[in-house]
């Protein structure tokens, strides 16, 4: 039975534990209306990619790289006012990407499965690959825990963070990597072009049913977690791509969210 | 000994500050003292905001220092702002932002600004008023020497805007803090203000507000109409009402409270 296999087990384990961390984090890129961000900062994956297999390294590591010299690249260049911070993302997002793309088309003799990589491939992860995901994982969630209060009151009003002597910049910037470092270990699970779907379908899900932002960010993970095993699930039974078919979970559990016979389930502590 | 004047709260003295090549602010000079409402007005783009920026150490002047006193601590309400409504903040979270206050600490802050009841509700149901006064609240938490509040009539009705004015004046009484207020509309503000600063990138005129409503270079800027539409604010109201819409009556021993049946008035 294919359900024993360990390849399955282990990818079950990968995803889930991918789901945990965009999860929490991906409420934080709703509530700031960072979508673009997302998908912008993942399309630089390519570089990484590039970068990876140019410098021999495992391309999670070059992704990761090139996610956070294109956060810090951003943040240096906000400080002028001419473009508007989502041109200049474009610029940079797609600038490295199309680099990356050329670079890999001037290396010789290697042939590059770029589909894995727009889709992932998470049936075809190591064990090396699930620790990576788990011990980033955890760093990036721990961090998320111990930065909540203050990225919430910059998320609230950045201007009156900053009279009441917050760090915005560092904030910002901590949770710029944060994300760089989830989009390299998602990567492999759903691929680029849907890393911001397991960012802001599971936490667009769980606002219907949280009255408090920890609540949100909780039942997104579920939320995440659920579409994972499940997508996994039709994609073993019906031999679909894996990462397609969780995204596909992960939308068809963010439409029954919306139901308007499930509005009482609102978990609320009101008076 | 002589009484000598405590040292001022904030003192500004030739305060230039340029975004690109406009010139937004120059020659700014003001001191704010414990225990006065100082008012800034001016026409819309005159650079308020932008002096308050200053004040509050959030950006760089040109030319020109902003002195605050050793510690002082800020309780600043910045202009009306919406909160992303994906975001479930109610409004007993929104004041233990960045820091935890117990719900004690809390309900007390919110009674103080009359708005206990709004505890528990989520901050994007908030009415103009209440949402100004939550967030007073949460100014209050600090324990603010000096309360910044930049245009807190924006979306607050007017029967409220004299009640908010009330209530600041108040709390400047029973805490003793500085306050500096921002509004582009002196006659609503001129009842609780002790001294009015006029302003157009640079200071036009300033004294209390009887005197500089009557200054040609307040006039020049708000033209004779702002002088003589004071006196609509001084007419009385039969009735008013209170934050949640219920009609006060006003008799002579005080406000009582008239339940409407739902229907309001």
């Amino acid at each position: 039975m294919i359900w024993e296999a360990e390849f399955v087990w282990r990818a079950m384990m990968a995803g889930v534990g991918v789901a945990l961390v965009t999860g929490p984090l991906g409420c934080f890129v709703v509530w700031r209306r960072m979508a673009y961000f997302g998908n912008s900062l993942a399309h630089t994956a390519f570089l990484g990619i590039a970068l990876g297999i140019l410098l021999g390294i495992d391309p999670m590591f070059g992704i990761a790289a090139a996610a956070i010299a294109v956060a810090l690249l951003l943040v240096m260049m906000q400080r002028q006012t001419q473009l508007a911070d989502d041109t200049l993302l474009g610029i940079l997002a797609h600038g490295g990407m199309a680099l990356g793309l050329v670079t890999l088309g001037f290396m010789e003799g290697i042939r590059v499965d770029l589909l894995s990589y727009l889709f992932g491939d998470v049936l075809a992860v190591r064990w090396s690959d699930v620790w990576w995901i788990y011990g980033a994982g955890s760093v990036a969630l721990l961090a998320l825990i111990l930065l909540w209060r203050s990225l919430l009151m910059v998320t609230v009003h950045p201007e009156l963070a900053a009279a009441e002597g917050a760090p915005v910049l560092a904030i910002r910037l901590a949770f710029m990597l944060m994300i760089a470092v989830t989009i390299a270990i998602a990567m492999k699970i759903v691929g680029i072009l849907l890393i911001t779907s397991m960012l802001i379908i599971p936490a667009a899900a769980a606002r219907r049913f949280s009255s408090t932002p920890e609540r949100m960010a909780m039942a997104a993970a579920a939320i995440g977690v659920v579409a994972v095993v499940s997508g996994m699930a039709g994609s073993i039974t019906w031999d679909t791509p894996a990462g397609p078919s969780i995204v596909v979970a992960a939308t068809a559990l963010f439409a029954i969210s919306r139901l308007p016979a499930l509005s009482g389930f609102a978990i609320r502590r009101e008076t | 000994m002589t009484r000598q004047e405590p040292p001022p709260l904030v003192s500004v003295k030739g305060l230039r500050v340029s975004f690109e090549d406009r010139r937004v602010l120059d020659g700014i000079d003001l001191d704010i003292r414990s225990g006065e409402i100082v008012t800034l007005i001016g026409p819309n783009g005159a650079g308020k905001t932008t002096l308050v920026r200053a004040i509050l150490g959030l950006l760089k002047p040109e030319a020109g220092t902003v002195l605050r006193k050793p510690n002082l601590t800020f309780g600043y309400v910045p202009q009306r702002f919406a909160v992303d409504p994906t975001l479930p903040l109610t409004v007993s979270r929104l004041l233990s932002l960045p820091r935890k206050r117990g719900r004690a600490e809390s309900e007390q802050a919110l009674s103080e600004v009359g708005a206990a009841y709004t505890i528990d509700k989520p901050i994007q149901g908030l009415s103009g008023g209440e949402f100004q006064r939550v967030m007073l609240a949460r100014a209050l938490l600090r324990r603010p020497d000096l309360l910044v509040l930049d245009e807190p009539l924006q979306g607050v009705d007017v029967s409220g805007q004299a009640a908010l004015f009330e209530l600041v004046g108040r709390l400047r009484r029973l805490h003793g803090f500085g306050v500096l207020l921002v509004s582009h509309d002196l006659h609503l503000v001129m009842r609780a203000t002790d001294r009015v600063i006029c302003m157009n990138h640079h200071v036009c005129c300033h004294g209390t507000p009887h005197d500089v409503t009557r200054h040609p270079e307040y006039l020049r800027l708000f033209g004779p109409e702002a002088a003589r539409s004071l006196a609509v604010y001084t007419h009385m109201h039969d009735h008013d009402h209170d934050l949640r819409g219920e009609v006060v009556t006003l008799h002579e021993d005080g406000p009582t409270t008239r339940r409407a049946g739902g229907g309001g008035s």
